[in-house]
């Protein structure tokens, strides 16, 4: 049974300070990634050619159905002998980026297809522009579903990045793992990161869910 | 809601005797409402309701909706709790239960000891989608009341026949119409052998041309069996058919109440006089 | 690739498939026992198994796993990897699959529950003949999203040390050098296994909603129903769905 020290605590705060702020930009930069790439899949997927759906819907579900984590390795040891050598940080956001950009591709789809099909009659029965319909019937509704929707997935995406630490992203649990490999004390820095994700995802999903009664009608 | 509907003292001016339907020559009194009142926040659905039916009677409840008559029947099958008042079923409270000779509220367990002395038929008829027709109607006759499975099996078949559905024994709920659910639904309710049978609007659900066949099936029962039936409905012709009393409610209470023959052909309350040129 | 290189991926696969396994058992036992809780009566009950949901769902698995190989070994508790991943996986997932089972519990017509009432059921009865057998059929596809889910977090094991397929795929790496095969290879193997899974499952969803007389929902060839935010009663499912 070993002692709890705060002074520990103390001592290893900054460099796991330092953690959470490369893992909070590992979310962000990974949600930009998955915002944008989800969306491309969405937009190919309602595609009326099938040369086009097929190919994407099973990239779409191989990466969906495949671990994280290996797809980091892969990325990280594959990547540089084509010729692309990326920085840890940077792979591990393509990596997040592109896993999550399957599940985004969804809530686009899904937050489309949301729309009750009386809109689109409506738009057309007004001789709206399709362009038009889109940007002032369709997406306006999509996005009253999808905000929160993808907001799960950023923190979905917060829980993930631990999985960086794998491929040296010196994010939380990489210090906490390192600070341990040297003064053999797991307790203090493990606990500590533990407690730093509940900390952040808890009251950001009671944000979100704040969010969404107010958007989701 | 408008003022005259607030909670008035019981005994004031407007208030007829309370509603009897029967006499101790009949048999046993089977259902009692003593001063019962129900509220969903600050309307009154039920302002100090007294009435005392006897067995074997059947009574129909009308009135506008919103008037407090399903209320009484969610009331006797323990889905509402009233909030002031008792309610018996044959010996014993529903609300309350004796210890120690006081009266306190009622257990689950003592409610569901109760309860098995009622039946009931929803509007919506409510049958379970898991379980095929036969095991609607025998389940609860097994593990509720403990009776053997062949016995429950024995009955439905009989009950089955009696509602007309013998040959969709094995058919699940939704591969039937609606009036066939809700033959399924009386038949699983009389399986119980309930003294009192509570029928909630049990037409309304249905399109026009299966209502027919629903209410032939509670003619017959009405009038070859003696349970006890409290029945609300908007079929007038089928309330003067089997009623032995008929019960006007308005906001909560009692406003008149008879034969079918008084309350159809000569109503003396103007409530009811309006409600029925409404509804004939 | 040698025969040698496969028969240490077949026996990574071995472990993965145990490792979800167990990790799914405990998550289904833990996902009742909390998703019923959830919808006691008694307020104290919903309020801890609010607090054990909110808990894990809060959680990174992976740290939960690490936390639990090297901090409680130094409280007194030493747990073998297996058993770490194991814990780490069931205790999570189970708390995401308590909401699928709740969100399902409580989908169920309420009528359906006063019928059981007029029935004199009891409540354990009301549970068990009327509101379950309603509920498991529409709680198989998120079920399902959640084992694969699952099996993708197995993938973490490898980091304690445990032979699963990931694992494996290190040891080949270091041994052979051809990280795209290896990589390659064991994505494809994950993939096969998610397949299979979710055959499975679609089959275990048939065979439930056959049972009560309903037909299966059409689906496409490998097809997982996302969990998306929206109104209505909400059976949520993937990490990050909406509670």
């Amino acid at each position: 049974m070993n002692n709890w020290s705060w002074e520990y605590v103390g001592d290893i705060l900054p460099d796991l300070l330092h953690g959470l702020w490369i893992t909070v930009q590992a979310t962000l930069l990974g949600s930009l990634v998955a915002f944008a790439l989800g969306l491309v899949w969405a937009l190919a997927l309602r595609s009326p050619s099938r040369w086009v759906t097929w190919p994407v819907s099973i990239v779409v579900e191989f990466v969906r159905n495949t671990p994280l984590l290996v797809q980091l390795f892969f990325l990280f040891f594959v990547l540089p002998g084509w010729g692309l050598t990326f920085d840890p940080l940077t792979t591990g956001v393509i990596g997040l980026g592109l896993h999550y950009s399957t599940y985004t591709a969804e809530v686009y789809r899904a937050g489309i297809d949301g729309v009750p099909e009386g809109q689109w009659e409506a738009a057309t029965a007004l001789s709206l522009p399709r362009r038009r319909t889109w940007t002032a019937v369709i997406l306006p509704q999509a996005f009253r579903r999808v905000v929160p929707a993808l907001g799960n997935y950023v923190i979905a995406m917060f829980k993930d990045t631990p999985m960086l630490a794998a491929i040296t992203v010196a994010e939380l649990l990489f210090q906490a793992n390192s600070i341990s490999a040297t003064t053999f004390d797991y307790m203090e820095p493990i606990t500590v990161v533990g407690v730093l994700f509940i900390v952040i995802s808890y009251p950001t999903s009671l944000l979100l869910r704040a969010l969404e009664r107010r958007l989701v009608r | 809601m408008s003022d005259d509907s607030n909670p008035t003292q019981p005994g004031q001016p407007a208030q007829p005797a309370p509603p009897t339907v029967g006499t101790a020559e009949d048999g046993p009194e089977l259902v009692r409402f003593d001063r019962v009142t129900k509220r969903f926040g600050a309307h009154t659905v039920l302002d100090s309701l007294d009435m005392t039916v006897y067995s074997g009677k059947h009574v129909t409840l009308i009135g506008p909706s919103g008037s407090g008559k399903t209320t009484i029947l969610r009331l006797l099958m323990t889905l509402l709790k009233p909030e002031e008042g008792k309610i018996k079923v044959g010996d014993a409270y529903l609300t309350h239960e004796e210890k120690n000779g006081k009266l306190v509220p009622a257990s689950e367990k003592h409610c569901r000891e109760v309860r098995k002395n009622i039946g009931m038929v929803f509007q919506q008829f409510n049958l379970f989608p898991n379980m095929k027709v036969l095991r609607n109607i025998t389940e609860a006759p097994v593990h509720v009341l403990g009776l053997g499975k062949d016995a429950a099996e024995e009955r439905a078949r009989g009950l089955l026949d009696l509602v007309g559905l013998t040959q969709h024994i094995d058919k699940y709920p939704s591969q039937l119409s609606g009036g066939q659910q809700q033959r399924v639904a009386i038949a699983r309710a009389l399986a119980m052998r309930p003294q009192v049978l509570l029928l909630d609007e049990v037409t309304s659900a249905l399109d026009p041309e299966l209502v027919a066949g629903v209410l032939d099936v509670l003619r017959d029962i009405a009038h070859t069996t003696d349970i006890t039936m409290l029945c609300v409905t908007h079929e007038m012709n089928f309330a003067r058919d089997i009623s032995d009393c008929v019960m006007m409610f308005d906001q909560g209470r009692v406003i008149e109440f008879g034969t079918p023959e008084k309350i159809f052909s000569e109503p003396e309350n103007d409530r009811t006089r309006e409600f029925l040129s409404a509804v004939l | 690739m040698t025969g040698a290189l496969w028969e240490l991926f077949f026996e990574g696969v071995w472990i993965t498939v145990q490792l979800m396994v167990y990790s799914a058992v405990l998550a289904a036992a833990v996902a009742f026992g909390i998703g019923l809780a959830r919808t006691s009566r008694l307020w104290i009950v919903r309020f801890l198994s609010g607090v054990y949901v909110e808990f894990f769902r809060g959680t990174s698995a992976l740290v939960l796993m690490f936390w639990l190989f090297f901090a409680l070994p130094l409280l007194g508790w030493q747990l073998a990897g297996l058993w770490a991943g194991t814990l780490a996986l069931g205790l999570s997932y189970g708390a995401y699959g308590s909401e699928v089972v709740r969100g399902s519990v409580q989908a169920v017509a309420p009528a359906q529950r006063e019928a059981a009432i007029a029935l004199s059921f009891t409540p354990w009865q009301r549970m068990r003949k009327v509101i379950l057998p309603q509920a498991v059929p529409e709680m198989m596809p998120p079920f399902n999203n959640l084992l694969i889910e699952l099996l993708k977090g197995t993938a973490l094991a490898s980091l304690l040390s445990i032979g699963e397929l990931t694992f494996q795929a290190k040891l080949a790496r270091l041994s052979t050098g051809q990280s795209a095969q290896v990589y390659g290879i064991i994505l494809v193997l994950y993939f096969v296994i998610a397949f299979v899974v979710t055959r499975i499952m679609r089959l275990l969803e048939r065979r439930a909603k056959a049972s009560i007389g309903r037909a299966p929902e059409k689906s496409g060839w490998f097809s997982r129903r996302l969990p998306i935010g929206g109104p209505g009663p909400q059976v949520t499912t993937a990490p990050g769905g909406k509670p």
